[in-house]
């Protein structure tokens, strides 16, 4: 392939697995942002539906990224509720079709599932850059990975430098006035506090280069 | 953390159990979860879902019944609940003259609820939805999330619940629905935070001497952090942004509201009321009807909400009509 890597629907699955692990490390910190500009309950969330969704790949056993992306998808829709229930779950429906029937991707595929993951998430919850949400860490990454594969970078230096962006995005979100989710009802009080959403962004695309391109 | 339960997990499902044995006029499915009129769906009827976290019961699943609601979606605590539970509360309610969704205006409530209805409309169900926002201590702009749906929903709930009942189609339950949510508005306090039971202590810190003005349902903090303040004091601080927000005309009648946050016993609500009626008296507003103790709390928080509804007679005709659920009963 382009790049000498390729991701497949296993590198996929272990993605998840990943994903559900560090969210799980890390969910009493999400909660703990969300209780300073939210109502204290994404943490609990999201490692509710990551291990939900690690039960549903066990046993929809996805052939190729559009099964894996739908089994997912319904799976964090279901149970993670919340307002990053829909958003995430239309993030893995929008990988899982532009991934398509195929059973892999190359670098350029990976990180074009990935945008149209992020572009779902925009076109759902309507957010822009700057609103203060999880698209602040997800748009940097994407625009990242996108200039590392263009500069020539393989899977993994994209990743790597997604990995970057969108840890830098998640801290930007910090002086940020919330304009969207629940935040938005503080208002200025929303100022001075890193968003949730961003945070398990941030832990998304990391563990995406822990496991894509290994 | 104190609270009475079991175990964390199983807070929800065990109040749903508990509902479900207190009341047999009402079903509860819990896969996946919501809460339904026995006799659902009623033929011919219009069917009134609305859904949301858990924690501010009675709201939904007590709303249920003759009247009201033909099913509640309930969530984990203070999360929304998710669309494959909507989409299957709505099959169960609808009774060939379609479903109207009443949804209350938080990001995680509307995105789920939007993704059911798509759900629904494939599944060739007519479904209309309104998303209730009458929270005055948030800044309304196109730009932002919006007011939250907060007292409003009680109020709308009801008064669609008879609409319904009494044959209206869908088009003027909608229609209905908007009227209410345009002519209703909220303001909440807070004297303590509140503890969802998953997270184990308090969503946030108020000295002893502190109160947050401008809360929602959801532990979230205010507007604004104040020192404590006589009844009569919160009172106006409630009341005044509401009637900047939605003026009145001398003689114009209204519904008032009074909400306990869960930890508000009725004493204090009746203080407060009594200045709500002497502030709205000063403006010449007449008290048509009220409404005074827990209806959408936020688990065991200490504060009120004061809801004002400007009363149409149709709408007044409609809150009057009678209505039997396990939170909301009369002349039924
Ligand atoms: N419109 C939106 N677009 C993108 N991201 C959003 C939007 N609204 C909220 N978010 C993200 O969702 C995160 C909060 O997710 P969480 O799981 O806590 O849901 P919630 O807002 O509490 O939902 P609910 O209101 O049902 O409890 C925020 O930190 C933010 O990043
Ligand atoms: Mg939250």
């Amino acid at each position: 392939m382009a790049n000498g890597t390729t991701v497949t629907v296993d590198d996929l699955v272990a993605w998840v697995h990943r994903f559900s692990e560090v969210i799980t490390e890390h969910a009493d910190e999400l909660t703990q942002l969300d209780s300073a500009i939210g109502d204290a309950d994404h943490g609990t969330n999201m490692r509710r539906g990551c291990r939900a969704a690690v039960d549903a790949l066990a046993a929809a056993e996805p052939g190729d990224i559009t099964g894996f992306g739908r089994a997912i998808a319904m799976k964090v829709i279901s149970t993670v509720g919340g307002a990053s229930g829909p958003l995430y779950g239309s993030f893995f429906l929008a990988l899982g079709t532009t991934g398509g029937s195929a059973s892999e991707m190359d670098a350029a595929g990976t990180v074009a599932a990935l945008k149209a993951g992020v572009e779902a998430i925009r076109t759902r919850g309507k957010a822009e850059p700057g609103d203060k949400t999880m698209l602040d860490a997800l748009l940097p990454a994407i625009a990242a990975m996108e200039g590392s594969l263009d500069n020539g970078g393989s899977l993994a230096d994209a990743l790597q430098a997604g990995t970057t962006a969108a840890e830098e995005g998640m801290r930007a979100t910090i002086p940020m006035l919330a304009r969207k989710g629940r935040a938005s009802y503080l208002g200025e009080r929303s100022i001075g506090h890193q968003d949730p959403g961003a945070t398990s962004s941030w832990l998304l695309v990391r563990s995406a280069a822990e496991t894509l391109a290994a | 953390m104190k609270k009475l339960i079991n175990a964390t997990d199983d807070v929800v499902v065990e109040a749903l159990q508990g509902m479900e044995h207190a009341h047999p006029s009402l079903k509860v499915v819990y896969e996946p979860k919501y809460v339904v009129r026995g006799d659902a769906p009623v033929s011919g009827k219009v069917g009134i879902i609305s859904g949301g976290g858990s924690g501010h019961e009675p709201m939904h699943g007590g709303f249920v019944g003759m009247g009201m609601l033909d099913a509640a979606c309930p969530g984990e605590v203070f999360t929304s609940p998710t669309p494959d539970q909507m989409l299957e509360a709505t099959k169960a309610v609808d009774g060939g003259a379609g479903v109207l969704h009443i949804v209350k205006n938080y990001t995680g409530d509307v995105l789920n609820f939007e993704m059911a209805a798509e759900l629904a409309a494939a599944d060739d169900i007519d479904v209309e939805a309104v998303v209730i926002d009458d929270d005055v201590a948030v800044q309304d702009s196109s730009f932002t999330a919006g007011r939250r749906g907060v007292g409003a929903t009680v109020l709308a709930e009801k008064i669609c619940g008879a609409a319904a009942e009494a044959g209206r189609d869908l088009a003027a339950v909608k229609e209905l629905c908007e009227r209410v949510n345009a002519n209703g508005r909220s303001m909440g306090m807070a004297l303590t935070s509140c503890t969802v039971p998953a997270a184990g202590k308090p969503t946030f810190e108020l000295g002893d001497d502190e109160m947050e003005i401008g809360i929602g349902i959801h532990g979230e903090p205010g507007r604004e952090r104040r020192p404590v303040a006589t009844a009569a004091e919160v009172a106006k601080m409630l009341v005044d942004p509401i009637l900047t927000d939605l003026p009145y005309a001398e003689g114009e009648k209204a519904l008032v509201f009074v909400n306990s946050m869960g930890g508000t016993p009725l004493i204090e609500l009746y203080i407060i009321y009594n200045e709500v009626a002497k502030i709205l008296a000063e403006h010449g507003i007449e008290v048509a009807r009220n409404l005074i103790g827990p209806y959408i709390t936020s688990l065991e928080m200490q504060g009120c909400s004061v809801t004002l509804l400007k009363l149409d007679d149709e709408m007044t005709e409609l809150w009057d009509a009678p209505v039997n659920t396990p939170g909301l009963r009369w002349g039924a």
